[in-house]
C-alpha cells in the first residue's frame, strides 16, 4: 500500500493542511500541484526578468514549512512548482534545505519546454485554427504536459524532492505509483486507476468538500480548518481516499464523485500523456467516516501527440471599479458605466468593442443570460483591453473620476493596471519532448 | 435530499451542479441527489434545454452516467474567450453552474 497526500490543489493554495499531512499523515509522498495555465507562461515573464526567476512564488514557503516535520527517507515531496525554470526552483529548494540543516537530495524534471520544437514545426494554435507563425502576438513561452515517466525516472535515485516544470497534473500522482509498483508504460487500466487517482487528489481540499461545500444543499463542517486528502493505493490501482481525523471538512461519495467529474468533458476518454483513462465505470463505496473506496477505471493506449500551452504576450487590462446603493443604484450604475464608455473612447481613443462593463451584484457572474433584479447596491466594474499601460490607466483614472463628476453617490472607488498573457494551446509529435532528470544533493 | 414536490421546480430543488472549463467550453457536471431525480433529470434536461438556457447555438452535449448517478455537460463557446481572453471576473466561468441549478423545470413532460 503506498500512500499519496495532497499538499497543495493549486499555486496559491493554503499551507497549513499540508504541513498536518506531512507531521500526522504517515505519507509516502506528499505532492503539491502548483501549476495553472497561465503561470508557466507569468513563470516565463519573470525569467526574462531575472534569470535565476521563473518558479513558484511560493515555492519557498512551503518547503520551508513542510521540510522540518517530514520524517527524511520516508516521505517523499513531489511538485510542479518549477513553473518556467526547474533549475532555479531546484536550487532555491536545496539552498531552503541547507538553511534549516536538513540534508536534502533535489531531483529535477527537465524537457518541457518546446518552445524550439513549436518555431520549428509551426503547428496548428487550436485557438484560431491557423499556424503559429500567423499569431501577431508575441510568444513567449510553449510548454508540453509531460506525462509521469520524468517523475518515475527520478525516483530510481530515491529524492527527497522531486521538482518539475509542466507535466500533466495527475502524473504527479502516477509517477511515485508507477515507481512503486513497476506499472508497465503500456499497462493501460493500472495507469488509468491510477490517473483517476491523481484527478481526485490534484485539486486538494475540492475532494475533502472543499469547493463542494453550500449551506443551504450541502452543509460541511470545519472549512476553516479543512483537511487535504490522502490515499492508499494499491498495486491493482484501487484506492482508498481519506483524510486526517479531526481535520475539517467532509469526504463521501458526494464529494468524491462531483471531484470525479471535475473538468472532465469526456468522461470516458480523458486524455493525458500517459493514458486515455475512462472514468464511466468508476464507482465510490463509503467505506468509514471520511473514507471512500474508489475503483473501476480503465483505460486505452496513450495519444501520440502532446498537448502544449503556448504563452503570448498580451497588452493591458485597465480597470476600475465603483460602488452605487439605494433607491435607483442600478440606474446610476448604468449611467455611470455609459459615461465612462463615452469618455474612454472620445477623450482617450480606446475602441468601444476594447471596453467591458460589469455591474456585479446585478448578475454581472450570469453574463446576461438571468433577468437583473433591483440589488440593494451595485458595484460598476469597467475594464479595456489597451497596447500601452499609459492608456490602461484612463480607465481606473475615468472611474475614480466619477467621484466629482457624477452621477450621485458613487463611493468605494478602486483602479487597477495589469499585463495581460495570452494562453492557446497546440500538439506536438510526443518524441519531440522528453524528460531529463539533474540531481542536486545538500549534506 | 431531492423534492419533486416543491412549487416551481428547479435543478436546485434536485441536483448538485460542478462547473468546470476547457478554453471557451463550460462543463457542467450536474449530480442527482437521488435515483428518482436522476431519471426525472434524464428527461427533462435535454442538451437543447441547457443549450437554451445558456443561448448557445451551438450543441450542447451531453454523457449519461446513470451508476454514479450524474449527467455531464458541454456547453461549448460560452466563456467568450475563458481564462485569459474574458475581461470579466469569472473567465473560468465557476459561477455559472449555479445558473443551471436556477433553471425552472416542467414537471409535466
Amino acid at each position: 500500500m503506498i500512500r499519496l497526500g495532497a499538499g497543495a490543489g493549486f499555486a496559491g493554495d493554503r499551507i497549513d493542511p499540508a504541513v498536518e499531512l506531512a507531521r500526522d499523515g504517515e505519507l509516502d509522498y506528499l505532492v503539491f500541484e502548483c501549476l495553472g495555465e497561465r503561470t508557466v507562461a507569468a513563470g516565463q515573464l519573470r525569467r526574462l526578468a531575472d534569470p535565476d526567476d521563473g518558479y513558484d512564488p511560493l515555492l519557498e514557503a512551503r518547503m520551508r514549512a513542510v521540510l522540518p516535520v517530514i520524517e527524511p527517507g520516508r516521505t517523499r515531496i513531489i511538485t510542479n512548482a518549477g513553473a518556467a525554470h526547474p533549475v532555479a526552483a531546484g536550487r532555491r529548494v536545496a539552498a531552503v534545505a541547507r538553511a534549516l540543516g536538513r540534508p536534502t537530495r533535489v531531483a529535477v524534471v527537465t524537457g518541457d519546454d518546446a518552445l524550439e520544437a513549436v518555431r520549428r514545426l509551426d503547428p496548428v494554435v487550436w485557438e484560431t485554427g491557423e499556424p503559429l507563425s500567423r499569431c501577431p502576438d508575441e510568444l513567449v513561452s510553449a510548454n508540453a504536459y509531460l506525462g509521469a515517466e520524468g517523475i518515475r525516472q527520478a525516483l530510481t535515485d530515491e529524492p527527497d524532492v522531486v521538482v518539475t516544470g509542466r507535466v500533466a497534473d495527475p502524473a504527479l500522482y502516477l509517477g511515485p505509483l508507477q515507481h512503486e509498483y513497476g506499472w508497465a508504460a503500456d499497462d493501460w487500466p493500472r495507469l488509468a486507476a491510477g490517473t483517476v487517482v491523481g484527478h481526485l487528489l490534484e485539486c486538494a481540499g475540492q475532494l475533502t468538500g472543499g469547493y463542494f461545500a453550500d449551506p443551504g444543499t450541502k452543509p460541511v463542517p470545519g472549512l476553516a480548518g479543512l483537511g487535504f486528502p490522502f490515499a492508499d493505493v494499491r498495486p491493482d490501482g484501487t484506492a482508498t481516499l481519506g483524510k486526517l481525523d479531526g481535520s475539517g471538512g467532509r469526504l463521501d461519495v458526494r464529494t468524491a464523485t462531483e471531484q470525479l467529474l471535475y473538468e472532465v468533458d469526456r468522461p470516458e476518454a480523458y486524455l493525458t500523456p500517459d493514458v486515455v483513462a475512462d472514468f464511466s465505470g468508476v464507482s465510490f463505496q463509503q467505506a468509514g467516516p471520511d473514507r471512500v473506496e474508489v475503483a473501476g477505471a480503465s483505460g486505452t493506449a496513450r495519444p501520440d501527440e502532446l498537448k502544449v500551452t503556448l504563452g503570448f504576450r498580451g497588452g493591458w487590462l485597465g480597470e476600475g471599479q465603483i460602488s452605487y446603493a439605494g433607491p435607483r443604484a442600478l440606474a446610476r450604475a448604468e449611467l455611470a458605466a455609459e459615461i465612462v464608455r463615452e469618455r474612454l473612447a472620445d477623450v482617450h481613443g480606446i475602441a468601444p468593442e476594447a471596453i467591458g462593463v460589469e455591474l456585479i451584484g446585478a448578475g454581472a457572474a450570469f453574463r446576461g443570460l438571468a433577468p437583473t433584479t433591483e440589488p440593494l447596491e451595485v458595484r460598476l466594474r469597467v475594464t479595456a483591453r489597451t497596447t500601452d499601460a499609459a492608456q490602461a490607466r484612463t480607465v481606473g483614472w475615468e472611474v475614480e473620476s466619477l467621484y466629482t463628476n457624477g452621477p450621485a453617490g458613487g463611493g468605494g472607488a478602486r483602479t487597477g493596471v495589469q499585463q495581460t498573457l495570452v494562453v492557446r494551446s497546440c500538439l506536438v509529435p510526443r518524441d519531440l519532448v522528453s524528460p531529463t532528470v539533474t540531481l542536486m544533493e545538500e549534506r | 435530499m431531492s423534492d419533486l414536490t416543491a412549487n416551481d421546480l428547479t435543478v436546485d430543488d434536485l441536483a448538485d451542479v460542478r462547473a468546470g472549463d476547457k478554453g471557451d467550453t463550460l462543463i457542467l457536471a450536474v449530480l442527482p441527489r437521488d435515483a428518482e431525480a436522476y431519471v426525472f433529470l434524464e428527461r427533462a434536461l435535454t442538451p437543447e434545454v441547457v443549450a437554451h438556457h445558456f443561448a448557445v447555438t451551438e450543441p450542447v452535449v451531453r454523457t449519461d452516467l446513470p451508476h454514479l448517478p450524474a449527467l455531464v455537460f458541454r456547453v461549448p463557446s460560452v466563456l467568450a474567450g475563458g481564462v485569459t481572453g474574458y475581461s470579466g471576473l469569472d473567465g473560468h466561468g465557476k459561477t455559472l453552474g449555479y445558473h443551471l441549478l436556477m433553471l425552472r423545470l416542467e414537471r409535466t413532460l
